[in-house]
């Protein structure tokens, strides 16, 4: 497959656009998320794709996340699109000025990337370079507004036009947990005027928080112009546990759930994870309004098809390629 | 570019310990009282006027200028990025956030309410939310903020408001007809 690149393009996913289709047919539609490899190798990125391939209707590629150097999210999502998986290009305001986020993104469309995910990024304090300039040139919100302009107007933040102007579907995140709670739905909304599609949410373990959340957005009416798809993802170990409820800014671990992992032998960890990530999935297909998962599992990838699986939510339908692979590329 | 990184901070403001970016202030004023001197600031004639004067005599604009810079870096730890959102965020400077976010907060406040970046200070965005409601203002929370104009650095945001120039800076409801791009006096980037 590193061929498909470098040669004459990419082999078509079996059908692009399917996340926009997905979300329009109303069924409960399943993404995850790739992280690029810290290095040159791009078979990195294609096994995670293999393993995800009819799983997901598409698979995010995060821009440096944590502020971490990594494969670029443009070069992760030719490479995702090119073993037959549809991307999501995250892209963050932290290292790319106006001029740079608005040509990635034309870069993007131009090359067939059909989704991407706009967001203000982690601050490089907490990075691998933490000396490094932090850019927010502008921030998230006006990002989705702006990439919204330059497709649906044809025109960029200088007011000059893009022709032909790309045909992304834009995205958005959202945190459900984080202080003001009671704003983040009205906060969400804004996204939305701006032109927002879809929404992926910071891990969900804080059922009614994300259920209270969820009554707001109906409120709002939100869900009914923004596809929210829940991120999840399985708890493997109690240090990964300690890190995401006490190092990752955002997360909320409630501590019935930290009970439960505790009170398992140390090598039933894994699975009592596994099983409560399942059991949120099941629960959120019951929420109304909720549009999907995003299955975050950092490293585990290949344990996403399990989840999926116990959780009701197997196989992507209309997936010619699913489990054959016959929609990759040589 | 003049960014400021060294203002008097009122209040028991931590010290300072990282010089690469702004650090979040609350500002040293209620809300209700500031709500209540923005009408002094209103523009009229006089002040437009008087706007018109300052721009045209530099060394007049420099002290003026200076001394809003020392009001509102004792009130706001402003950082005069000369287009004044304190309005529209319950009078808490959004370009004190570490992220310069004008749109409202991240998604890293932790529970207690404190910076993903600076974590022994309070997010700026939650004391904005948390003053805009108290004054019934929280509305002004949901209004889209456009880009700003960095070129703007270092000059007067009161002269720019007298002279109308920031009446662009936000708008309300939808953003796909109301559209994120600066007026620019520049005719010739309009195609």
């Amino acid at each position: 497959m590193t061929a498909g690149v470098a040669g004459n393009g990419h082999r078509p996913v079996s059908s692009p656009g399917r996340l926009r289709r997905a979300l329009a047919s109303g069924r409960f539609v399943v993404t995850a998320e790739i992280g690029p490899p810290r290095g040159a190798d791009p078979a990195a990125i294609a096994r995670k794709a293999d393993l995800l391939r009819g799983w997901v209707d598409a698979a995010n590629v995060t821009d440096n996340q944590s502020a971490h150097v990594r494969l670029s999210s443009f070069a992760g999502s030719l490479l995702v699109l090119s073993a037959g998986v549809e991307p999501v290009m995250q892209l963050t305001c932290r290292d790319r000025n106006r001029i740079a986020l608005q040509s990635d993104l034309i870069s993007a469309a131009a090359l067939g990337i059909p989704n991407i995910l706009l967001l203000t990024g982690d601050h490089p304090r907490f990075g691998d370079h933490p000396e490094a300039k932090a850019v927010f040139d502008i921030d998230g919100v006006q990002l989705v507004w702006t990439a919204a302009t330059m497709r649906d107007q044809g025109r960029l933040l200088s007011g000059r036009r893009v022709d032909p102007a790309p045909h992304w579907l834009i995205g958005t995140v959202e945190n459900p947990f984080s202080p003001p709670i009671s704003f983040r739905a009205r906060r969400l909304a804004k996204k939305v005027a701006a032109g927002a599609e879809f929404v992926q949410t910071q891990f969900v373990f804080d059922l009614p928080i994300f259920e209270r959340f969820m009554a707001e957005v109906r409120d709002l009416g939100i869900h009914h112009r923004c596809g929210v798809i829940a991120g999840v993802g399985p708890v493997r170990s109690l240090r990964a546990l300690e890190y995401i409820a006490t190092k990752v800014p955002g997360i909320h671990v409630p501590d019935a759930m930290i009970r439960r992992l505790r009170g398992v032998p140390a090598d039933r960890v894994a699975d009592e994870g596994m099983q409560i990530c399942v059991e949120i999935i099941e629960r959120l297909t019951e929420i109304s309004g909720v549009a999907g998962a995003h299955v975050m599992a950092f490293g585990h990838e290949r344990g996403i098809p399990e989840i999926l699986e116990r959780a009701g939510v197997g196989p992507r339908p209309d997936h010619a390629a699913a489990h054959e692979g016959s929609g990759r590329a040589g | 570019m003049p960014t400021r990184h060294h203002l008097d901070r009122v209040g028991a403001a931590p010290e300072r310990r990282h010089a690469g970016w702004p650090t979040p202030v609350t500002p040293s004023l209620s809300a209700r009282t500031l709500y209540k001197l923005h009408h002094l600031l209103e523009p009229n004639p006089v002040y437009r006027r008087l706007a018109a004067w300052l721009e045209r005599s530099p060394a007049a604009n420099r002290m003026f200028t200076a001394a809003e810079e020392r009001v509102k870096g004792a009130t706001f730890g402003c950082r005069m990025c000369g287009q004044c959102a304190l309005p529209a965020t319950g009078y808490a400077c959004p370009m004190t956030c570490p992220k310069q976010l004008r749109n409202g907060p991240c998604g890293g406040v932790s529970p207690t309410g404190m910076c993903e970046v600076e974590p022994d200070v309070r997010c700026v965005w939650l004391v904005a939310f948390e003053r805009a409601e108290t004054e019934g203002r929280a509305e002004d929370l949901s209004l889209l903020q456009r880009p700003i104009d960095h070129r703007q650095w270092g000059q007067s945001s009161w002269v720019n408001y007298w002279q109308g120039r920031d009446e662009g800076m936000w708008v309300s409801g939808d953003g796909r007809r109301q559209l994120p791009i600066i007026q620019r006096d520049d005719p010739g980037v309009s195609s």
